[in-house]
């Protein structure tokens, strides 16, 4: 635990109907993204949150901005509860928690210049304008390691890389306290990955920034996590600190996870028993009953098929939802 | 034993708007029978290029291809087009990184399979079914009976990906190119598509070009790496000797840039600076020297593509010796 605690998240959900029907729209199913979910992130702190695609992680991160509306649950930021406000009283908030996207292509303007694209936040916000506004968007794209005469560019002069130190800008030029960075280098070649991860890193000591770190790579999110959370099928099924969960992860789900991660070392690789998951994720629109996860999983027994397994705190700081963890 | 594929000073450019832009350069290299060789590189360097070339996918008005592609004594570059088309897919097939828009989306997956055997086999349309049937069945997908009257859409991703296996195996080629097979999927359905490629290799003896930036996965499934950079092969060796004796500072680069779930977590990634140089203007020398923390004088000049550590099978292209480079790796 670093600081106080900034974003508390209690039993999110966020259900999409599937609406069907000629001249009425009948809600007939329910697709359940993200399913009673529940965190604190604490100020100086960066949350990894892993999981497959269509487990909810991306809604999740949309349903804590109030992008798209919660169904119910509550989301408090600093204190402050988000869910239910106004699109006007969201907007002081907006400037303390701001958003990094996966790509970069589709996540910059490409008629902007980049001093509007990195600009425009400060201007909305009447932070700063006419020269002042430009010099600090040219000491912002100094600081995500662009040089300031690419104040007058376009997004497509830049590679992907650079164009995510954009993205990054944009994001800090509001000075927030929290950023929700969805997939923010899944789009990159992996030496410019890391280029990102180590700005995002060097940011995070610099300003006292908290991360939620959304990734389906569980190599980058141990590196850059504090705390981890695995999503299943729109539930967290295990959540803790960066070494309980890699180090030994207690949930089947975490477990195959990892075991599928290939290792850049062909002897380890060998010697590594593996566990292949069978089949793939069932649909959230009806998700197997009781713990989700009983369809795909080795040890599954008639009491996973009846009954809904708490998030539990099996070991100190380290939660699993399983009837049956690996202790 | 006498290789099946062997690829010799290919080069491959496109004109464009912007110039000539020189994507393969020189590239050689060879596979043998039941051989696996992953060609790793970031975007833009020329792996998928070089894939393509192999069975004339980038033959365009105005692409120019020079160099050999010899695939059991044929030369495929001079082939015509009718000729390159009955040796895609008996001989040589290809998988490819995105299966929804690599499967048409109007017609079952049965027929589509179907389709590719009657191309090239005179049987029934009943026969051919059936034979899409086995080949379902063969990669791993439940129920195909049921399953080849299905369009695409009613398929998972990783479902849909063995149905494009299932198709590139249907004529029984030699050698599958497998462009980035599993980078769209997610890692227990990528983990389920490697042991379905390592099953395929093993006990067809089928062999495989890997198109892939994952060194992970290279390192389960290959037994040869070519690691290619701005158009150049820059390394090329036995698997082992590239993990555990990396010639290349860029090959060291693309190790160091990985966050690993094997060893203890750094303090800070290693990263590569800058990003790889445009193909229109390539730099005169060592292609790498503009991002690469060891460049000397010599770099001004190109390096050779050789054995320099004293193993045969072991090539690179970097001015090093091997002492130096054992000292600052």
């Amino acid at each position: 635990m670093k600081g106080d605690p900034l974003l508390e998240v209690t039993d999110l959900v966020k259900h999409f109907p599937v609406k069907s029907g000629v001249l009425v729209d009948r809600e007939v199913a329910r697709v359940r993204a993200v399913d009673g979910v529940s965190f604190t992130l604490h100020e100086g702190e960066t949350l990894g949150l892993v999981g497959e695609s269509g487990c909810g992680k991306s809604t999740l991160c949309r349903a804590i901005l109030q992008l798209v509306t919660p169904t119910s649950g509550s989301v408090r930021f600093g204190g402050q509860e988000l869910v239910g406000r106004s699109r006007r009283d969201m907007r002081p908030l907006r400037r303390e928690m701001q958003m990094v996207f996966q790509d970069p292509f589709a996540s910059l303007n490409p008629r902007k210049r980049v001093g509007q694209i990195v600009g425009d936040p400060l201007e909305l916000h009447g932070l700063a304008s006419g020269a002042e506004l430009r010099r600090r968007v040219q000491d912002l794209l100094d600081r995500v390691g662009l040089q300031a005469e690419h104040y007058n560019r376009y997004p497509h002069e830049f590679s992907g890389g650079q164009r995510q130190r954009i993205g990054i800008a944009r994001a800090l030029a509001l000075r927030p306290k929290l950023i929700i960075a969805d997939e923010p280098v899944s789009a990159l070649d992996v030496s410019v990955q890391a280029q990102i991860v180590n700005l995002l890193e060097e940011l995070q000591d610099e300003f006292g920034l908290s991360y939620l770190f959304v990734a389906h790579d569980l190599g980058v999110v141990r590196h850059v996590s504090d705390r981890v959370a695995v999503m299943y099928l729109g539930k967290i099924v295990e959540h803790s600190h960066a070494g309980g969960l890699y180090g030994h992860p207690l949930h089947p789900y975490s477990n195959a996870l990892l075991s599928a991660v290939p290792i850049p070392d062909p002897r380890k690789n060998m010697a590594r028993e593996r566990i292949t998951l069978e089949g793939d994720v069932p649909s959230p629109i009806d998700p197997p009953p009781a713990c989700r996860f009983h369809t795909r999983c080795a040890f599954a027994t008639d009491v996973c098929r009846t009954e809904e397994p708490p998030l539990a705190e099996l070991e100190p700081g380290h939660f699993a939802a399983c009837h049956h963890p690996r202790l | 034993m006498s290789p099946l594929l062997t690829v010799t000073d290919l080069r491959v450019s496109f004109a464009t708007d912007d110039g000539v832009v020189h994507a393969v350069d020189g590239v050689s290299f060879e596979v043998a029978p039941g051989e696996v060789v992953a060609i790793v590189g970031e975007s833009g360097s020329g792996k998928s290029v070089t894939a393509q070339t192999l069975i004339g996918l980038t033959r365009a008005p105005n692409a120019r291809i020079s160099g050999s592609v010899n695939f059991d004594g044929a030369e495929l570059t001079e082939l015509s087009d009718a000729d390159l088309r009955s040796i895609r897919g008996e001989h040589i097939a290809m998988v490819f990184q995105d299966p929804m828009t690599s499967l048409n989306p109007v017609y079952r997956v049965g027929d589509q399979i179907a389709e590719a055997i009657r191309a090239h086999r005179t049987v029934s349309k009943s026969e051919a079914l059936s034979r899409a049937v086995e080949l379902l069945r063969s990669v791993g997908i439940p129920n195909p009976e049921r399953r080849v009257r299905d369009y695409p859409h009613e398929f998972s991703g990783g479902m849909r990906q063995r149905v494009m296996i299932a198709m590139a195996l249907a004529l029984e080629p030699e050698v599958l190119i497998a462009d980035e097979p599993t980078t769209a999927l997610d890692v227990t359905i990528q983990a389920q598509i490697l042991r379905l490629l390592e099953g395929l290799n093993r006990d067809r003896n089928l062999s495989v070009v890997l198109i892939t930036h994952d060194l992970g996965i290279v390192a389960e499934l290959a037994d040869r790496v070519v690691v290619m950079y701005a158009g150049h092969i820059v390394e090329d060796a036995p698997l082992d000797e590239l993990f555990y004796n990396p010639q290349h500072p860029y090959t060291w680069g693309l190790l160091g840039s990985i966050a690993r779930l094997d060893e203890p977590r750094p303090d800070r990634l290693t990263q590569i600076g800058g990003s790889p140089p445009s193909l229109l203007n390539p730099p005169t020398g060592c292609r790498f020297a503009p991002r690469c923390k060891y460049a000397f004088d010599k770099c001004t000049q190109p390096p050779t593509l050789e054995p320099r550590t004293g193993n045969p099978a072991h090539f690179d292209r970097c001015w090093l010796t091997p002492a130096e480079k054992t000292e600052l790796r």
